[in-house]
């Protein structure tokens, strides 16, 4: 490329009057190369920030040229131009559409391309015909580039794309031949999911299988898509998951660092579902992991520290990943500084009893060193360390107390301020360097290291000789300090009036003066009222107050709640993870808020776009637009279905765990369907719970949901709650065995993920027998006599339930009550010899073909029933016998 | 995982070029916000991902030479993506103009809006291969031409997307380097605090067609893959983690450490990979320094080399870092030459060639002003006395030898046409992040 004389930047310099005029002549010059040049000087005056939107019908003449750069050029002014003229824009629509079907398959991407970058509403109409073709382009490059032309079409009108069936198309392309195609088709799915909220991405079975093979294909930015959405997809079970990891490992070894963490990210995630009979195939893994985050340590440094801040969650969810590895978190002196702070709490999350020695020796090298944050962090991490590591507490004061030998200023005050943390973690214990901390009085400017040394002088005043006279000293400049000081010392210096009244009378008074009556701080005078009070009231009480035990502080380094630390590791390599916040905490959601976003904005359309999408975020909540999960929610929604009893809930969850939810569950069967039906809070979630995709793990009845999304009806915004119903059939490969002898264990475990925040949840809940008995469960009276028979008298289960209501005992009622549940009625006769004893038989059936058969003993009178259960499942007969328990109570 | 803008700006911030590809953020605002944190934040507290709380931006920006290439989204994007996007980014611009400087951009800035437009699509990046996009978007963008370019490289969807098709070279030769940087933390106790190795197999392939390439390295796991461990007599390397250039076939290589590929054409890096093993300080340093305040401070330099005596180090430099304040510099060496670098607060002795097994002596000596700055400076006699004390640094070169021992046993090259192709390889060992700290 020519640099000099010929290159482009004399297009930047003419700056003359009449310019704009000029432009324009040349603009309609015949002569081809003028023309090109001056979309060149409108071009340049548009980088520089000059506006010549006033030359958009001229520019936009100069489209109808075959030259491709040329027409480039003036696509690219019309992206900058369109929404300032979105009328003249319309001029344009013809080229557009003409252009999409050239012959040339770059022409006709380019065309698709720009025409879903000019966000003017009135062309996305003419936008569907061009795309919907360009989709089933012969040619691969146009067909990516179209999948991507949804996204954009989305941004500007959803119901378009979901009317004209563009999400279905999308799906299809995951099918694709091209591995670029299927990238793009993936990448635009889980842009419309993020947009929407809504899981239009539906990762069955077959998609994965395609999304698998095709990881191995695309290009690098198509794997981190595919790994991404891979990433919010919740496996079956251990098995499903540990086959995706298996497929996804090879990936440890891509050059390109965000493949690698993305591939990270999926198996941390899935290797929550593997369980821990699977602690083998965990522990290899977890060793094939370090050497990949290793790694990244030597990539470009602003790649370190996304990989940093990463590693600082890693360590917390899986420290034995890392735990040998400490080495190479040691800083190097040419780092830069925001790496090696980072590199510096990764370190003292690392610190054991077996590395402390060298990681002192190395804190200590960076406490010489010249940057003033990153020495004083040093300092304060080896206070950190001692806190963290009992046993090496000596030590640690031992390098700060060499530290303060070299009196430079800012790493002695830094010292103090870790020392006082040290003494409050141990108290008692290390008090004999009171005294070389005294020497350094002097050095102490700054108000924190300031507050710390006085905390430490009152609270150890009685072992230092001449604690009044120190005191003393600061009281002289109390009014000038900092109110942190001012409340230290006013603290302190009642603590050595209550230990050694006799020589402090003065100075406290003199601090209860200072601070109650020449003070105008109201903390320091309420504070300061306080003391007095109890001083003069009650100096026992005060000495109780003051000088009481108080909390021990803890080491801090694994900080991050558990929950929160959960959804960081499934947003790895994402901004989440970089500010360990979730989304939902720095993202504002554009058009979902209610206009407060209202930017200062200088663009003037802006605003216009987001009100447009503030209508279409609030309808399509409601609105699922055809997508087949919806439907059979609303054929549930059926007049009357409503308000049916609902099944028995009990709180499953609460909103710690859940990303701000509380959830009630409980199952029964509906029209011979077993449903989930959950309650859904939202206590503190700051989103609407809409969209939810259910996973149960392998139970012992064989149930599975039905569909792996449901919706919450209505969607519950904050404060706000719905119902969610999951439908559930059985299916052996969901049968988790149940060991012989034992009783069938009746909970099951269910994983939600909140589509909306991509929070992923779980908990569990126990399924109350009764919602499995099949309605086919009656019996012939004979076949009955002859299973009774037949069924070994072991296999028997007796069962007195007493305290029943009247209605319970009264058979006719109860008959009818079983009746509903699908407990069925067989016979009921006197007791012979047995004055008012009654027995009633009872069969059921399980959807999963369990027979059950009971015997129930009544007497007159009593408030009584004895139960005899007879099954050839002995291991779920517990689970019977308890629903008939159940039943009759209720 | 998206970015709604690119934009390049200059040590100040200002805008040169920049690109909107989702219309989601005001690109003025956006610029000005990030101009006002490069202006208004410390240097110790700027990081290379921030996040401005009025509007839910967030901004993502890499720092080159005296550029800032800076991507901002406002959702919830994976920076990782971004950031490698940015690098390859800036990587493809100096493919095409040689050097990414301000002038080059406003040289070029034709080409330079075709790229980003082709580059990234909505926010997610595309094709970044320079050598394919250099056959659709060509370099003369001045010279103007209806040609014949009809039609998409087929690379740029291909399954291989880093090679195009049809390629013909006279003489079919593939050429390998195997460099290894060795990276060096030791302590001013003489203790080695880490120690690592970076390799890298580099190839500059002239092969024709479409070949099929199948490399054999000496590496451990590989002979014990295929039941031949023994057969490795202790030549067998441990590679602790393998990166791979997008060419080479993961899933193969996690099945039998296979490394097969289909080469791009011309320059790339097939591998890098990592040892952590305990590694010899090749080039040891030993200083000891006596200052003497106002009046004059004497360094004795001592170095030693610890390889192998047939082999040699070529343009050995040892940087030793000297208070900024000194003068009248004076040096003594037994071998190679010192000088006084004062821009750099250093002196630097040269060694042209080091032979393995050899110790040599330096003794150098300066005068230091009677007053230091740190005397008159309060702010520099905060920072104490440290402000001079990085540690020693040692560059170097040592060709024909691997600090690992990793060798390439083979290289097969299979093509349809049949051609014969010769591999060429060569092994060198450099410095990388070299670093003893002194006393």
């Amino acid at each position: 490329m020519a640099l000099g004389k010929e290159g482009d930047a004399r297009f930047f310099t003419t700056q003359k009057k009449g310019e704009m005029h000029e432009l324009r002549m040349e603009l309609h010059s015949s002569d081809r190369a003028i023309k090109v040049d001056a979309v060149k000087k409108v071009i340049a005056s548009m980088t520089v920030g000059k506006d010549v939107s006033m030359l958009f019908t001229d520019v936009l003449k100069c489209v109808q040229t075959g030259n491709i750069e040329l027409k480039k050029l003036v696509y690219l002014y019309l992206i900058n131009y369109a929404k300032t003229q979105p009328e003249l824009t319309l001029l344009a629509v013809n080229t557009f559409v003409k252009d999409a079907s050239d012959a040339n398959p770059l022409i006709r991407a380019l065309a698709v391309r720009t025409m879903g970058c000019i966000r003017v509403d009135r062309i996305t109409e003419y936008l569907c015909e061009p795309l919907s073709r360009a989709l089933r382009d012969d040619d691969p490059y146009v067909r990516k580039t179209a999948a991507v032309c949804v996204a954009k079409l989305y941004d500007i009108a959803p119901d378009l794309v979901v009317e004209r069936g563009f999400l279905e198309t999308l799906h299809d392309l995951i099918s694709d031949s091209n591995p670029s195609v299927v990238a793009n088709g993936v990448a635009a799915l889980s842009e419309i999911a993020e947009t929407s909220g809504k899981d239009v991405m539906r990762i069955s079975a077959s998609v994965l299988q395609k999304l698998l093979a095709a990881l191995n294909e695309c290009t690098e930015w198509g794997q981190v898509f595919i790994l991404d959405s891979l990433s919010k997809y919740t496996p079956a079970d251990g098995r499903e998951a540990e086959g995706i990891i298996e497929r996804v490992t090879p990936r440890l070894q891509h050059a390109n660092a965000a493949v690698v963490m993305s591939a990270v990210k999926v198996i941390l995630s899935y290797m929550e579902l593997m369980g821990s009979q699977n602690s083998d195939s965990i522990r290899a893994l977890t060793r094939k992991l370090a050497p990949p985050l290793v790694t990244l340590l030597n990539s470009e440094p602003e790649i370190q520290y996304v990989a940093l801040r990463n590693i600082n969650l890693i360590v917390q969810k899986r420290p034995h990943i890392l735990e040998n590895e400490i080495k190479v978190f040691f800083c190097k002196y040419n780092d830069p500084i925001y790496v090696k702070m980072e590199k510096l709490e990764i370190i003292i999350k690392l610190v054991s009893e077996k590395n402390i020695e060298q990681v002192l020796l190395e804190l200590k090298e960076y406490a010489t060193e010249v940057d003033v944050d990153f020495v004083r962090k040093a300092v304060s991490a080896i206070g950190r360390c001692a806190v963290k590591l009992e046993r090496a507490a000596e030590r640690c004061i031992g390098v700060l107390l060499d530290l303060i030998q070299t009196k430079v200023n800012y790493v002695v005050q830094e010292s103090v301020i870790v020392i006082k943390d040290i003494f409050r973690r141990y108290p008692n214990r290390y008090e004999s360097i009171i005294a070389t901390l005294c020497d350094n009085l002097d050095t102490l400017d700054e108000p924190l290291a300031k507050a710390s040394m006085i905390w430490i002088i009152g609270e150890y005043a009685e072992r230092i000789d001449n604690a009044d006279e120190l005191l003393d000293t600061f009281l002289e400049t109390f009014e000038e300090e900092d109110p942190v000081v001012q409340l230290q010392l006013l603290t302190a210096t009642v603590k050595c009036f209550l230990k050694d009244p006799d020589d402090t009378q003065d100075m406290v008074q003199r601090v209860l003066d200072m601070a109650t009556e020449e003070s105008d701080n109201p903390d320091l005078r309420d504070r300061g009222f306080i003391y007095w009070r109890l001083l003069s009231t009650d100096p026992e009480a005060a000495k109780m107050v003051v000088l009481g035990d108080k909390p021990v502080i803890e080491d801090d380094t694994f900080k991050l709640d558990p929950a929160l630390l959960n959804v960081l590791i499934g947003q790895i390599a994402t901004l989440s993870s970089v500010y360990h916040k979730p989304p939902e905490a720095f993202v504002i959601r554009r058009g979902a808020g209610t206009g407060t976003t209202n930017e200062d904005d200088d663009e003037e359309d802006e605003d216009d776009y987001e009100d447009e999408n503030d209508v279409d975020g609030g309808a399509d909540l409601l609105d699922m637009g055809g997508l087949s999960v919806n439907d059979q929610s609303q054929d549930d929604a059926a007049p009357g279905s409503r308000f049916e009893p609902t099944a028995p809930m009990n709180l499953v969850t609460g909103p710690e765990k859940s990303g701000g939810l509380e959830v009630l569950a409980g199952f029964r069967q509906y029209r011979n369907t077993i449903r989930l039906e959950m309650e859904i809070n939202n206590v503190s979630a700051n989103h609407v719970v809409a969209g939810l995709a259910v996973q149960l793990n392998k139970n012992a009845f064989g149930l599975s949901p039905s569909t792996q999304q449901v919706m919450c009806e209505p969607p519950a915004g904050p404060g706000g709650s719905g119902v969610a119903v999951i439908e559930l059939v059985t299916t052996p490969n969901m049968l988790a065995p149940v060991p012989a002898g034992q009783p069938a264990n009746p909970q099951v475990q269910v994983a939600i993920k909140n589509m909306t925040s991509g929070n992923v949840f779980y908990f569990a809940v126990n399924l109350n027998f009764e919602a499995i008995f099949s309605s086919d469960g009656a019996m012939e009276r004979s076949s009955f006599i002859e299973n009774w028979k037949s069924i070994d008298d072991r296999n028997e289960l007796y069962a007195t339930v007493g305290d029943l209501p009247s209605e319970s005992v009264d058979i006719d009622l109860v008959q009818q009550k079983f009746q509903a549940s699908n407990v069925f009625f067989i016979a009921r006769r006197p007791v012979p010899n047995a004055e008012g004893q009654e027995v009633v038989y009872f069969s059921m059936r399980t959807v999963t073909d369990m027979e059950f058969l009971a015997e129930l003993t009544f007497k007159q009178g009593v408030n009584a029933c004895k139960i005899c259960l007879k099954t050839e499942n002995a291991t779920y007969g517990l689970l019977a016998k308890k629903a008939l328990e159940d039943l009759l109570r209720a | 995982m998206v970015a709604s803008a690119v934009f390049i700006t200059d040590l100040q911030g200002k805008n040169i070029i920049s690109r909107n590809y989702r219309g989601d953020v005001p690109m003025q605002k956006a610029l000005e916000r990030f101009q006002t944190y490069l202006l208004e934040t410390t240097d110790e507290s700027k990081k290379p991902v921030f996040h401005v709380d009025s509007n839910g931006d967030s901004y993502i920006y890499i720092a080159l030479s005296n550029l800032y290439l800076c991507a901002v989204t406002t959702r919830n994007s994976n920076v990782a993506l971004i950031l490698t996007f940015l690098y390859r980014l800036s990587q493809v611009f100096k493919d095409y103009f040689g050097t990414l400087e301000e002038e080059s951009i406003r040289d070029n800035f034709v080409i330079i809006y075709e790229l980003l437009d082709e580059t990234m699509d909505h926010g997610l990046p595309q094709a970044l291969d320079s050598m394919i996009l250099r056959s659709f978007i060509t370099q003369g963008a001045n010279r103007m031409s209806e040609d014949a370019r009809n039609k998409p490289p087929v690379a740029l969807t291909n399954a291989v997307s880093w090679r195009a098709e049809g390629i013909k070279h006279k003489k079919n030769e593939i050429f390998l380097d195997v460099v290894e940087k060795l990276n060096l933390l030791v302590s001013a106790n003489g203790t080695v605090l880490h120690s690592e190795i970076l390799g890298a197999v580099k190839m500059r392939s002239f092969l024709s067609g479409m070949p099929e390439l199948k490399l054999g390295l000496n590496d451990k796991l590989m002979f014990e893959a295929t039941g031949r461990a023994n057969q490795a007599k202790g030549k067998a390397v441990e590679l602790e983690d393998i990166k791979f250039h997008q060419c080479v076939r993961l899933a193969r290589f996690e099945n039998d450490r296979t490394i097969s590929f289909i080469p791009p054409d011309g320059e790339f890096d097939l591998m890098t990979y990592r040892l952590n093993t305990h590694v010899k300080p090749l080039i040891w340093v030993e200083a000891v320094v006596e200052p003497h305040k106002g009046s004059r401070i004497e360094y004795m330099i001592k170095t030693r080399s610890q390889f192998k005596s047939r082999s040699v180090a070529n343009n050995v430099e040892i940087i030793i870092p000297v208070p900024p304040d000194v003068d009248s510099p004076s040096f003594k060496c037994s071998v190679g030459s010192v000088s006084y670098l004062p821009d750099k607060d250093s002196a630097v002795w040269t060694i042209k060639q080091f032979h393995g097994g050899r110790e040599y002596l330096m003794r150098a000596h300066f005068g230091l002003p009677s007053i230091s700055a740190s005397d008159i400076d309060p702010e520099a006699k905060k920072k104490g006395d440290n402000a001079w004390k990085a540690p020693i640094r040692v560059q170097f070169e040592i060709p024909y030898f691997t600090v690992s021992g990793i060798q390439v046993r083979y290289l097969k090259i299979i093509e349809r046409s049949g051609y014969q192709a010769l591999p060429w390889v060569r092994y060198i060992t450099a410095n990388g992040d070299y670093q003893l700290r002194m006393a």
